[in-house]
């Protein structure tokens, strides 16, 4: 979190009432959202309502001993957050306090309070390479230089967009500390590495534009039937025990964004360290350096302080932007929006506001959608273009995608990966359920997929969606007779949309090899199979029993394209043994 | 200390009363009735002039006069290694009889959360010696995982059986018990005296005890003070794990009575009540207890928690399991249908999820084969769970051959596999065994889930397959 600056601060004030994270102080004079220092230990919080001579205070920290007549500092700043190099590979609290930097501070393996750091080193020193020279005209947004911030992510430093901008008066090269200006303007404004952005503000930007490039995240139901755009926006609902947050850390790992920030948002803690014990050692399959090097991770856990749960979902969107400031492509993970909800809803409960639909208040709709918004495909003001590209998770209270925060969600984003309880428990993984997710991106994004991976990528889907279908209507009618009394050609059906459900659809996600499949992979799975498909019915057509066709050895081979690493030689033996095979039959 | 006698207003467990200096929020209370009992209570809501009580023990007695101290302090549990052995009830008073606990420390009962940074990942595994969890649910070191059951459903005897049995087996294999030991700490909230006897006698009987804490809240016990029983527990267990080094097995039982506390004290606050009347932050507050389970980098003892809850009804949607279910990592449901076939432990193992499974086994951890027999078995199981309904509709004979296996398959996984007695230990290769002599059912291209090099070295041929292959090979 960002220190308190050199600006005015107002007048303090002293609590006059303590009821968990919510605390109002008289005489406080403050503006909404700003910042405040609670108590004699200096809690943080944020004024969220003022009334008369009363001021009310979320608190980020927890409030047990507070009590009436200590005193409330106001630091007249918005939340904000610390922009500059050193946010990757780096994992914060919700309020953007560096976890590895409280946990020597505090010199405990558990979290305390009163403690503050800012959100990046600020002493530590970075190899400015400048891109302007004395004398060029710079604009806000325009880069003045680059620094390496970590082998995969040269960090470009700009000028914020709240200057003015002008001629370059002066330039540094070298090393220096966030701080330390390295770009001097005429008109007296001073560039340094060190931004700070209020979280609750979305970052200028000169446009937003319709995304057209696929987020290849190399999971075959994604990537094959309901992929997202660069960009986007996806919800992942779901019960407990689906597979949000594994489908949400296969993403983190394999998407072909430049940036990942994952925000761990009031989720389980081993969750937590899963990923900050994995990440630094899995490769990125971009670049093949550490996954860390281009991740910045948000960790609130469940038990930690639900203020700071409401406001992670904005630490993490700011710092997405930042770098989309950049020109890069970045994807932002919420895990998971509902616990967001249940954040505000606490809050707003002890407020006593007027509930909305199931407690939830009435404005819950609007901050969802005020969060999506913030994701897209932009034209920045520096004339570059990077996307933000937003998948939340959702957790459904018993598994209901009627109540409150699915729905809202739902109107909102374009692709829509539903996570089903009944395939979980059959592990069927992914659990998405085929027949009720969509995406929206699908038309926008047949042209790349068409380009850079197949020609008849848009047709093979389709047929395998209609099979899918069919299997669907068909598995109605075996519930109730059974599959041997359907006619054949309707059991060859069944078989292969089962091979298209076990070789395509799922995905081995702790399999070295099946964890991450190529769109070309994808692809070639599916026209194995189509093969099959073709080739089977011919022989019925020719008169060859189902059960013959479907016996024959071959075809139970699809189902191991998933883990081979050669697939390509793999899958054009296995479709000329798959038609050497079935034509021998007559 | 101050006296105040200014209560202004009693309600259900709340009481208000004036002060005319700041009390912090969450300190402790102690409210002497004009009969000479203390009460204590917890501050819950602060403001100048006024506060906000909430009574552990029931506010009966208490009139306009009695008389309230502030202690100045929130509430703190003594600890100690002497607690091992030792009985108290809900708010920590020692109820054995035996003498007075000498506190080493006194610790705050509102556990901080531990830092994300400092965790480190479960995946040692332990051995329940139960197949059903060892085989296709594993249990780690520091992880929590509840078990979800029902009224009149043998959940007492399963967390018993786990209790007695579970193990390390590496290091019971090396015999390496010095630095790290094994103890029990048992939270009971509003469970019946029949059934805490029940506990008791088993802990007795095993010498189960002496490695035990015991916290009792019975049903008869006021429903406030539920509310602090697991903090305590908690909070000696993080003292035993991280301080002393032990392996701590936490069993919290029924954390139903816990939530309708909740739900108690948020009504007497009049607060806006979230779904089905439980408090909106009853998420939050399960959080605080759940996620008190795990490791810690560098240190030796390890948190790992069972929480048992009675779903009301069955039905898993009740907020008090379903958000059990969003913040543990998996669940343990025991099934009334299983139960009444009298196959003990009465394990579904098809809802039932481990979520720190994947990263405890295999090759070095438990054995090459787990994920792949472990995955292999659910699918088949679901398979033949599924032709069930439709044998009950078209009848066995109008399915085909590889239907009525898989059926087959799933009758003897449940008297096979699942109902192995609560008396019996079974280490993890004979419920792989099992599994495989199970597996071995289907024909070899039928286990698509499992590595063809697995297939090969635990594949159990039939004798009259391999007979056959033996006249084919002479032939």
């Amino acid at each position: 979190m960002s220190q308190a600056t050199q600006e005015t601060v107002r007048e303090d004030g002293v609590i006059q009432s303590v009821s968990g994270p919510v605390v109002t102080a008289r005489d406080l004079d403050a503006r909404m959202n700003d910042v405040v220092y609670v108590g004699d230990e200096g809690l943080m919080g944020e004024v969220i309502e003022i009334e008369g001579d009363l001021t009310t205070i979320q608190v980020y920290e927890e409030t047990s001993g507070v009590g009436p007549g200590e005193p409330v500092e106001n630091t007249g700043e918005p939340l904000t957050v610390d922009l500059g190099p050193g946010l990757l590979d780096t994992i914060y609290d919700g309020v953007q306090r560096p976890l590895d930097v409280l946990e020597s501070k505090m010199n405990s393996a558990f979290l305390d309070r009163g403690v503050d750091a800012p959100g990046i080193e600020m002493d530590k020193k970075w190899e400015f390479v400048p891109e302007v020279e004395v004398g060029d005209a710079v604009e806000p947004g325009d880069v003045v230089g680059v620094v390496e911030e970590t082998v995969t992510i040269d960090h470009k430093v700009m000028v914020p967009p709240n200057f003015e901008g002008g001629e370059v008066a002066s330039v540094e090269e070298g090393a220096f500390t966030v701080t330390e200006t390295v770009v001097e303007l005429d008109n007296g404004e001073e560039i340094t590495m060190h931004q700070e952005w209020p979280v609750r503000e979305a970052r200028p930007s000169a446009d937003k534009k319709t995304p057209r490039t696929p987020l290849v995240s190399g999971q075959r139901i994604l990537d094959g039937l309901f992929p997202i755009a660069k960009g986007g926006t996806a919800a992942i609902p779901g019960p407990f025990g689906s597979g949000k947050t594994v489908t949400q850390h296969q993403l983190a790992k394999y998407a072909d964004a430049d940036i990942i920030v994952y925000v761990g948002c009031g989720e389980r803690g081993n969750e937590m360290t899963e990923v900050i014990e994995d990440f630094p050692e899995l490769e990125d399959p971009t670049t093949g350096n550490p996954l860390m090097a281009r991740t910045s991770l948000i960790a609130n856990t469940s038990n930690m302080p639900v203020a700071a749960r409401e406001s992670c979902i904005y630490t993490g969107i700011t710092i997405a932007e930042f770098y989309r400031d950049m020109g890069y492509d970045v994807a932002l993970m919420a895990d998971s929006t509902s616990r967001w909800a249940e954040a505000m809803r606490e809050i707003s409960s002890r407020l006593e506001e007027m509930p909305g639909e199931e407690g939830y208040p009435a404005y819950l709709a609007a901050r969802l959608s005020e969060f999506y918004e913030r994701a897209g495909y932009y034209v920045n003001i520096n004339g570059t273009e990077g996307s933000v590209s937003a998948i939340g998770a959702v957790s459904p209270p018993g598994g209901d995608f009627s109540e409150p925060v699915t729905q809202n969600t739902l109107r909102i984003v374009k692709t829509f990966w539903a996570l089903d309880a009944d395939l979980a428990e059959r592990r069927h993984f992914p659990a998405i359920n085929w027949n009720e997710s969509y995406s929206l991106y699908k038309d926008q994004l047949d042209p790349w997929f068409i380009e850079n991976v197949a020609d008849d990528w848009a047709e093979e889907r389709q047929w395998a969606v209609d099979v899918l279908d069919e299997e669907d209507e068909l598995q109605e009618i075996v519930q109730l007779v059974g599959k041997d009394a359907l006619p054949e050609d309707q059991q060859l059906t069944l078989d292969v949309a089962r091979y298209l459900r076990e070789a395509y659809l799922q995905q081995n996600a702790f399999h070295d090899v099946d964890t991450y499949c190529p769109p070309e992979k994808t692809y070639l799975i599916l026209t194995a199979i189509h093969t099959y498909h073709d080739e089977a019915f011919r022989a019925l057509d020719a008169g060859v029993p189902v059960e013959e066709v479907t016996a024959i050895d071959a075809a139970p081979r699809i189902n191991r394209i998933g883990v081979q690493e050669n697939y390509e030689e793999y899958v054009a033996e296995l479709k000329e043994e798959i038609t050497e095979q079935l034509r021998e039959l007559y | 200390m101050k006296e105040y006698q200014t209560i202004t207003e009693i309600s259900g467990p709340l009481v208000f009363a004036e002060v005319d200096e700041p009390i912090g929020y969450d300190e402790i209370v102690e409210i002497e009735t004009p009969n000479g009992e203390t009460k204590r209570g917890q501050i819950l809501e602060s403001s100048e002039g006024l506060v906000a009580i909430q009574v552990f023990e029931g506010t009966t007695g208490i009139d306009k006069n009695a008389s309230v101290r502030f202690v100045g302090e929130t509430l703190k549990m003594p600890v100690t290694e002497d607690l091992l052995g030792r009985v108290l009830d809900g708010s920590g008073q020692p109820i054995d009889g035996g003498p007075e606990i000498v506190p080493e420390e006194r610790h705050d009962i509102v556990g901080a959360a531990i830092n994300p940074v400092s965790r480190e990942y479960p995946e040692e595994f332990i051995q329940t010696g139960v197949s059903v969890i060892d085989g296709m649910n594993t249990l780690v070191r520091g992880q929590k995982l509840p078990i979800f059951s029902g009224s009149g459903l043998p959940h007492n005897e399963l967390a018993l059986q786990i209790a007695r049995q579970a193990t390390v087996p590496e290091e019971a294999a090396e015999g390496d018990e010095g630095g790290s030991e094994f103890a029990v700490i048992f939270g009971a909230m509003g469970i019946t005296a029949e059934e805490a006897n029940e506990f008791m006698e088993d802990f007795e009987r095993t010498g189960a005890l002496e490695r035990s804490v015991v916290f009792m809240n019975l049903a008869d016990d006021p429903a406030v003070e539920r509310t602090v029983t697991p903090r305590m527990a908690l909070t000696t267990a993080e003292y035993l794990a991280f301080e002393k080094d032990y392996h701590v097995l936490v069993i919290l039982t029924d954390m139903t009575n816990y939530c309708e506390a909740l739900r108690e004290i948020g009504a007497a606050r009049e607060e806006v009540p979230g779904r089905r009347g439980y408090p909106g932050y009853m998420y939050t507050d399960l959080a605080q207890l759940y996620e008190r389970a795990g490791r810690i980098e560098g240190r030796e003892g390890s948190v790992t928690q069972i929480p048992i809850l009675t779903m009301p009804g069955d039905d898993d949607t009740h907020p008090i399991p379903d958000l059990t279910g969003y913040i543990t990592e998996g669940q343990i449901y025991v099934d009334r249908g299983l139960n009444s076939q009298g196959i003990q432990p009465p394990i579904n193992p098809l809802p039932s999820l481990s979520r720190l499974m994947d990263d405890g086994i295999g090759e070095g951890l438990t054995r090459e084969d787990h994920a792949d027999v472990s995955d292999q078995m659910y699918a088949a199981y679901a398979e033949g769970e599924d032709l069930r309904d439709l044998v009950n509709i078209v009848g066995r004979e109008a399915l085909s051959e590889r239907d009525n296996k898989y059926l087959d398959f799933a009758d003897r996984f449940e008297t096979e596999f699942v109902d192995q007695g609560f008396d019996t230990n079974r280490s993890i290769e004979e419920t792989l065994d099992i599994g495989w002599e199970l597996l071995s059912m289907f024909p070899k291209a039928e286990l698509n889930r499992v590595d063809e090099e697995f297939i090969e070295r635990y594949y159990v041929e039939s004798e009259a397959e391999a007979e056959e292959e033996a006249v084919e090979a002479q032939a």
